[in-house]
Parts: C-alpha cells; sequence; structure tokens
C-alpha cells in the first residue's frame, strides 16, 4: 500500500477509538488531542499491527506522536 | 521567588498527584500509603495505627516470617557472620548462606542453576535486561508487573505487548517477529493484581512453536502451586520448556530478596554480565540462612497448603454470596480481589475495613489493569477458620456502610 492508502485505512481504523470526534490531521496528537491512554494506545496499536501484518515495538512507538508520523511509520514498515 | 519554584522546578510533573492525594485526604480519608504496623503479633496479625488489626494483604502465603527454624537459623548467622555482607555477590559478598541458599533453590525447582538478587524486582530488571539485547524482541503480556517493565526499559531489545493472558495475540506477534531475531516470552504464572493465573500450557507451547526463550515470574505461586509448589508452570505440565524462572523471598518464603532458576548450560555467566547483581550489595548472612531454612520446610507443607486453599475458598466464596464483584469467578490463587466502583468508595471501603480491624490492600491506576480500583485480599495459611469468617463479617459490615452491597 502506498501512503495514501495506509493513511486511508488507518483512518477507518482510528473511527472507533476517537471518542470524541476530533478532526483528524497529519499534525493531530495521540496524547494530547486524541486524549489516548495506555489501555487504548494498546488496543489502537494491535488494530493496526492486524490490518498491515507488521509490529509496531513500543521502541517505535516511543518516536510516533502524532497521526502523519504513524501513517509515515507503517508505510515504512510494511515494506 | 516569592511565590516558590513556578518554572523550571522539576516536581511540577506531581501536581496533579498531589493534588488528588490532598483532595482524598482533606475530606479526613485515613492515608492508604503510609500505614504503620507499630507491632506485629503474628504474620495474620498486627496493631496498624493504633489498632489491632487481621492482616489481609501481606504475601505472607505460608505464614514463614514467624517460624521458630526460619528465625533461628537467622539469629545464629547474625551471631556467626554478622550484620551485613558490605559488598557485591562477585566480590566479597557471596557467604556461606548465599551458596546454601541457592543450593535450596536448585533443590526446590530441581534445577541445575540458581542466581539470588537483593530483590525480585532486581531480579527482572537484571535478567531481563542483561539476555535480551539490541535487535532482540521482548514478547510480553500487557499486564506483566512493574519490574517486567522496568527490566525491559533498562535493556535494548525491541519491547512487544500483548494482551493480557491472549493466546492469539501472543501468536500473532511472535508470527510477525522478523526471522533470525531473538525472542524472549515474559510471563506470570499468578497475575498479583486480580490473582488469576496464566493459559501457561498453551502459552508456552506456542512460544517454543516459534523457537522463543520463555521466562516466568512464579512471584505469587511459591510452595502451593504445582506438585512441589514450582508454581502454575508445574501445575501446568511445561516447567521443563521454561528456560528462566523468577521468583522472590519476599512473600512465601517470608524474608526478603528474588533469584532466578535455569537449567541453560551457560547460566553462570550472568554472574558477571548482569549488572542489578554485581553493582549492589549481597544480602546480609541472616536474610539467607532464613530463607534457605524456609525454602527447605516449603517443600514438606502439606497441610499449609491445604489450609491456604481452604481459606481461599471459603473468602471467595462467602464475599462472592455478600455481593461483592471478584477479579475472578474461581479461587486460582491466595489473591483475591475486590473490584471497587471507583478510587473514592475504593478508598471509602479500604478505611471502613481499617477501622472495623481489618487490612487489605488498595490498588489504583496505573499499577492496576483496565484503570480499576481494587481491594486485594491476600491470604496466609494461618489464617484461621474463625479469622476468614470474622473477616467476611468486616466486609458485610464495612460494604454496607459504604453502600457498595
Ligand atoms: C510478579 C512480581 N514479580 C516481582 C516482584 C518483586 O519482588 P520483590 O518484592 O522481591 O522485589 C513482585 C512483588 O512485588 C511481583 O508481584
Amino acid at each position: 500500500m502506498d501512503r495514501a492508502e495506509v493513511d486511508t485505512t488507518i483512518r477507518s481504523l482510528i473511527d472507533p477509538f476517537n471518542k470524541k470526534g476530533v478532526e483528524i490531521t497529519d499534525a493531530t496528537s495521540f496524547a494530547n488531542d486524541l486524549e489516548f491512554d495506555s489501555l487504548t494506545v494498546m488496543d489502537f496499536v494491535a488494530e493496526i499491527e492486524d490490518a498491515f501484518d507488521i509490529i509496531i515495538s513500543m521502541n517505535q512507538q516511543a518516536e510516533i506522536e502524532n497521526f502523519g508520523q504513524l501513517i509515515d511509520a507503517v508505510t515504512k514498515l510494511q515494506g | 521567588m516569592a511565590d516558590g519554584p513556578a518554572s523550571g522546578d522539576l516536581f511540577s510533573k506531581f501536581d496533579e498527584l498531589i493534588a488528588m492525594r490532598e483532595g482524598l485526604l482533606a475530606g479526613g480519608q485515613e492515608d492508604p500509603f503510609s500505614l504503620v504496623m507499630e507491632q506485629v503479633l503474628s504474620p495474620t496479625q498486627a496493631i496498624c495505627n493504633g489498632r489491632n488489626t487481621i492482616l489481609l494483604g501481606t504475601y505472607n502465603y505460608m505464614g514463614m516470617t514467624f517460624d521458630p527454624d526460619v528465625i533461628a537459623a537467622g539469629k545464629q548467622a547474625y551471631d556467626e557472620f554478622g550484620a551485613g555482607t558490605t559488598g557485591s555477590r562477585v566480590l566479597n559478598g557471596t557467604f556461606y548462606h548465599h551458596r546454601d541458599v541457592e543450593n535450596a533453590l536448585k533443590e526446590f525447582y530441581a534445577m541445575d542453576h540458581a542466581m539470588v538478587f537483593s530483590t525480585g524486582y532486581q531480579a527482572n530488571l537484571g535478567i531481563i535486561s542483561t539476555i535480551a539485547g539490541k535487535g532482540d524482541y521482548i514478547i510480553l503480556d500487557i499486564d506483566s508487573h512493574a519490574s517486567i517493565w522496568d527490566g525491559c526499559k533498562m535493556g535494548d531489545a525491541e519491547v512487544v505487548p500483548f494482551k493480557h493472558n491472549d493466546l492469539d495475540a501472543l501468536e500473532k506477534r511472535l508470527r510477525r517477529v522478523p526471522e533470525g531475531a531473538g525472542k524472549l516470552v515474559v510471563l506470570e504464572g499468578v497475575y498479583s493484581m486480580l490473582g488469576d493465573i496464566a493459559p501457561l500450557k498453551q502459552m508456552v507451547s506456542i512460544a517454543k512453536k516459534y523457537g522463543a526463550m520463555v521466562l516466568v515470574d512464579e512471584a505469587h505461586s511459591m510452595g502451593f502451586i504445582g506438585e512441589h509448589g514450582r508454581g502454575v508452570c508445574e501445575e501446568a505440565g511445561v516447567i521443563d520448556d521454561c528456560d528462566f524462572i523468577i521468583g522472590t523471598f519476599s512473600k512465601s518464603v517470608g524474608t526478603v530478596g528474588g533469584f532466578c532458576v535455569s537449567n541453560h548450560p551457560k547460566f553462570e555467566i550472568m554472574r558477571l554480565v548482569c549488572r542489578p547483581y554485581v553493582f549492589t550489595a549481597a544480602l546480609p548472612p541472616a536474610v539467607m540462612a532464613s530463607s534457605a531454612t524456609s525454602i527447605r520446610k516449603l517443600m514438606h507443607n502439606g497441610n499449609k497448603r491445604a489450609d491456604l486453599w481452604e481459606n481461599s475458598r471459603t473468602l471467595h466464596s462467602g464475599l462472592r454470596a455478600l455481593g461483592f464483584q471478584l477479579g475472578t469467578d474461581e479461587p486460582q490463587s491466595a489473591i483475591i480481589a475486590v473490584v471497587m466502583p471507583d478510587l473514592e468508595k475504593g478508598a471509602a471501603m479500604w478505611e471502613a475495613l481499617l477501622k472495623e480491624g481489618l487490612y487489605v490492600n488498595l490498588a489504583r491506576p496505573p499499577a492496576t489493569p483496565a484503570n480499576m480500583t481494587l481491594l486485594r485480599c491476600s491470604l496466609c495459611a494461618e489464617h484461621s477458620p474463625k479469622q476468614v469468617q470474622t473477616i467476611l463479617g468486616m466486609f458485610e459490615r464495612a460494604g454496607k456502610a459504604v453502600g457498595i452491597i
């Protein structure tokens, strides 16, 4: 999948976790804008891992703060 | 700076927690995290904050803290070897009793190697951070103990958590680890927050299918789960496939200290490369002598085991009959977690119980799974059937007073 396709897929995955209906842009931050706690992060990451058949280790997660960085990371990881 | 250190104060990150505590205590709530035991009368009774209190929140599962042989062994070692070691295990800190306690562990677990650390926390910290290095993968349960997480953080491996006790989630992650990378699966026998056990039979076999090494923390099972009390991994029949077992002396053994046992042929090299083992002082000889005696006594303790399980079953069914929500449907260990509706009610219930003369552990997020507030009860083989009935009466009165049942 190219970046745009990854973006589309992850947008659909994030919906159930986006409880406040925050508008998602590349700059949307998981901790501040979406207010994800550690349990939500685990569930959300598991969904992405299953959808793309990849591992996003906690070490890699530590580098990902916003939506755009996530899309970049997943695009790269599936390669 | 009349207004205090506004900016640059490294403590501002704790403001939220400080405010939460102050809010709780302002209502006159007794502080759940600064209890003092002024006198300890027995493994199950103490004077706490001035009150005669039944202890239902210690990890003194087998009541070994006051065992006369355990105490006598410690006293003798004090007299003969002095108060402390003043040195690392690898330099001047290995006395006769350090070796002896490691031999006792080898006998207890029927394993080739045993390494004693100053605490169980350090055993996890040291072993996990040392054996999993750069490029290796640690696959661990999301509800793992803080010492396991800290061991992951201290090392250089890739850390990949999976949903609690979820076989499918474990297998998927193992399958996705890049070919050729080293893999360590970290599990616990008993998870201490809810007192539930892991499906180790299936989990260990999945781990082995993918060529992973397996480390199991059996802190909360020693002495009373498995045929020889070696833990959930023994009960599940997979102990021979567990590469490393971590344990502690601070629970069933009744002293302090931590350990790792293993059959790995190269295990002894850990003594030179494991920093939380090398760069800290060895435990006092009296603690080691008491521990060795306690471990050997735990090998022949059929009656205590039976008493502990009986207590666990009675408390579990009694609390359930009273209408409390419990962490497990069946009693799976010696820990019974009572789920509280929220922190405020939990703290109120904790205090009501303390005033009744009962000590339990209050556990709150982030230490708890799913952000639950729990009153954790841990039983002792030495709780008498009468004490357990008294405890149930206390729960009933406190629960009704606080409005939980
Ligand atoms: C699962 C688990 N592992 C390790 C430890 C650490 O043991 P210790 O008290 O010896 O540091 C504990 C207890 O706190 C524990 O519950």
